[in-house]
């Protein structure tokens, strides 16, 4: 296995993408919040935008909870598949421990197959835990469940025929898994921030993508370093495993005007999904160039990002601009920065010359 | 400004006596909206480590009223030299920095003197790493201060009393310091 394994090619630079967590909240500044209809519109118009700026990647999430609109997420990213051309698709995250991982294979292998092998999925556990009772399985069993079905997952994308028992769902006996996608789909799973999540990701040998909302790139970095070691100790060959990272991306005219762009979305978004607001200490932080949050001036944002691009030395980045209600006029602005400014400028220092 | 009145414990009336003085205290204070909690009136669940959004029934009820407050008035008794397992429980139901900007008053009841020091030694820390800024001086109540439902000290009514006041003018403080550190950011 290598990079290349996962679609990935160091030689064309570090990775831009975008990601929804397909939250459908008020926007504070207007008081007015979109029809469902209107924001599912509005997340496929902005994966169009990013294919058409020539972004690598655009990926939705699943959370069955109020204020967010993509819980059928796979659905979304077909109709993504239709009208992009180019940017791959993903999931941010697939909450793998309350689907059947032959559900989730046939999904993302058939909007492979409709996208021209543009599919990927990052399967997490979930930090939000009422789509258990919703969606019918036992929270005692959260970690249990999620384990087996990501090995299955694994096992079903690289076997066509499986045979299979575990605990969580009935046994497999050369079961035949179809669609196919032609190559096997790249599966990443979802790290929250903690080394033990980023250790066990290593353990078994599978790409990381790594959430970090804010805070010290140093802190990032040590997660980083564990889960590689993690691999290296486990019989993998780190140098053959993609890393991404995902967090808050806004650019503005300035640093200044960015914060105030979109602290307020920020700040009430957290409010409504998670109880408590950003703490604005913290997010006037995050301009400092050693905290992870991507939230400035262009300038700012691209050394940001090359500097991340030095420490981490990952492949794939990825922002969320949308959260809150963010007016889709501000995306549009922050799509095209990324298109003209900000990726040109991060591909041309991070290409590798040669792949391992 | 909203207080929330906890009276942390399912065993006995001590506590539940002391935080009744309390609220009689603070209802002097028409600024104030108030809320007593009697864990006695609510069912909770353990905690299951699940964000405190996705309990349901009286867990949730209970904890997104703790989140509400700008102040808690936390009411505890000791038992085996130990705040009781239900209140510990509602730390647990909730996330880490819940008390963030939260200022809180402590009142105690114990059997013993002896048991003076749980506070200093077991509440505060925890209170701490959730991050709620504690009035320093706590109200300690022994067995010997109450009869039938009421207090019979009156030294026991006065300390109230000022924690109280101690406890609204320490939020007023920080609320001051809070906003002149916010003032300075432009977003």
């Amino acid at each position: 296995m290598t990079m290349s394994n996962y679609r990935i090619h160091p030689t064309n630079g570090l990775e831009f993408g975008i990601y929804t967590l397909g939250d459908h909240l008020m926007d504070p500044e207007t008081g007015t919040r979109l029809s469902a209809k209107e924001r599912l519109n509005q997340i496929i118009e902005l994966a169009k935008l990013a294919d058409e700026a020539g972004l690598d990647f655009f990926s939705v999430g699943e959370s069955h909870q109020d204020f967010f609109v993509t819980q059928a997420h796979t659905v979304v990213l077909s109709a993504i598949a239709q009208v992009t051309n180019n940017i791959k698709l993903g999931s941010s995250a697939t909450i793998l421990s309350t689907s059947d991982p032959v559900r989730v294979y046939e999904d993302f292998a058939t909007i492979d197959l409709l996208s021209d092998g543009r599919a990927e999925i990052i399967a997490g556990r979930a930090s939000r835990v009422g789509l258990f009772d919703l969606l019918g399985y036992d929270l005692h069993d959260y970690e249990g469940l999620f384990e087996e079905k990501f090995a299955l997952l694994n096992k079903i994308n690289q076997e066509a025929y499986v045979t299979w028992k575990g605990d969580y769902r009935k046994e497999l006996n050369n079961a035949h898994v179809l669609p196919r996608a032609e190559e096997p789909l790249p599966i990443w799973r979802a790290v929250g921030g903690t080394r033990s999540s980023a250790i066990k990701a290593g353990r078994m040998g599978v790409p990381m993508h790594l959430a970090m909302l804010g805070g010290p790139v140093s802190t990032f970095q040590s997660v980083i370093d564990a889960y590689r070691e993690s691999l290296n100790q486990s019989g993998f060959d780190s140098r053959h495993f993609p890393v991404g990272t995902a967090g808050f991306f806004h650019v503005a005219e300035t640093t200044q005007q960015a914060q105030k762009d979109m602290y307020p979305y920020i700040n009430e978004g957290m409010k409504r999904t998670n109880g408590q607001g950003f703490p604005k200490q913290a997010f006037a932080l995050g301009k400092d160039k050693h905290n992870v949050m991507n939230i400035g001036s262009v300038d700012e944002v691209t050394e940001k990002i090359l500097y991340q691009h030095d420490v981490f030395k990952h492949q794939r980045y990825i922002g969320q601009m949308d959260f809150g209600g963010v007016p889709f006029k501000q995306l549009m602005r922050n799509i095209e920065y990324l298109g003209e400014k900000i990726i040109p400028k991060v591909k041309k220092y991070t290409r590798i010359q040669e792949e391992l | 400004m909203h207080v929330v009145i906890l009276s942390g414990s399912t065993v006995g009336s001590k506590t539940k006596t002391a935080m009744l003085a309390v609220e009689k205290v603070l209802q002097q204070r028409k600024d104030l909206t108030i809320e007593l909690i009697d864990l006695k009136d609510y069912d909770l669940v353990f905690s299951d480590g699940r964000h405190y959004l996705d309990y349901t029934g009286d867990t949730k009820i209970v904890t997104e009223k703790l989140m509400q407050a700008d102040i808690l008035m936390i009411g505890t008794p000791i038992f085996q030299a130990s705040i009781p397992g239900t209140l510990k429980n509602v730390f647990d139901l909730l996330p880490t920095k819940a008390l963030e900007k939260k200022v809180v008053g402590l009142v105690v009841t114990a059997g013993s003197a002896k048991h003076y020091l749980v506070i200093e030694q077991q509440l505060k820390p925890i209170l701490s790493y959730m991050k709620a800024v504690v009035s320093s001086n706590y109200v300690f109540i022994e067995e010997q201060d109450f009869h039938l439902k009421s207090i019979v000290n009156d030294d026991v009514h006065f300390r109230i009393q000022t924690l109280v006041e101690d406890t609204l003018l320490l939020k007023e403080a920080y609320d001051e310091m809070w906003k002149k550190k916010e003032d300075q950011y432009d977003f």
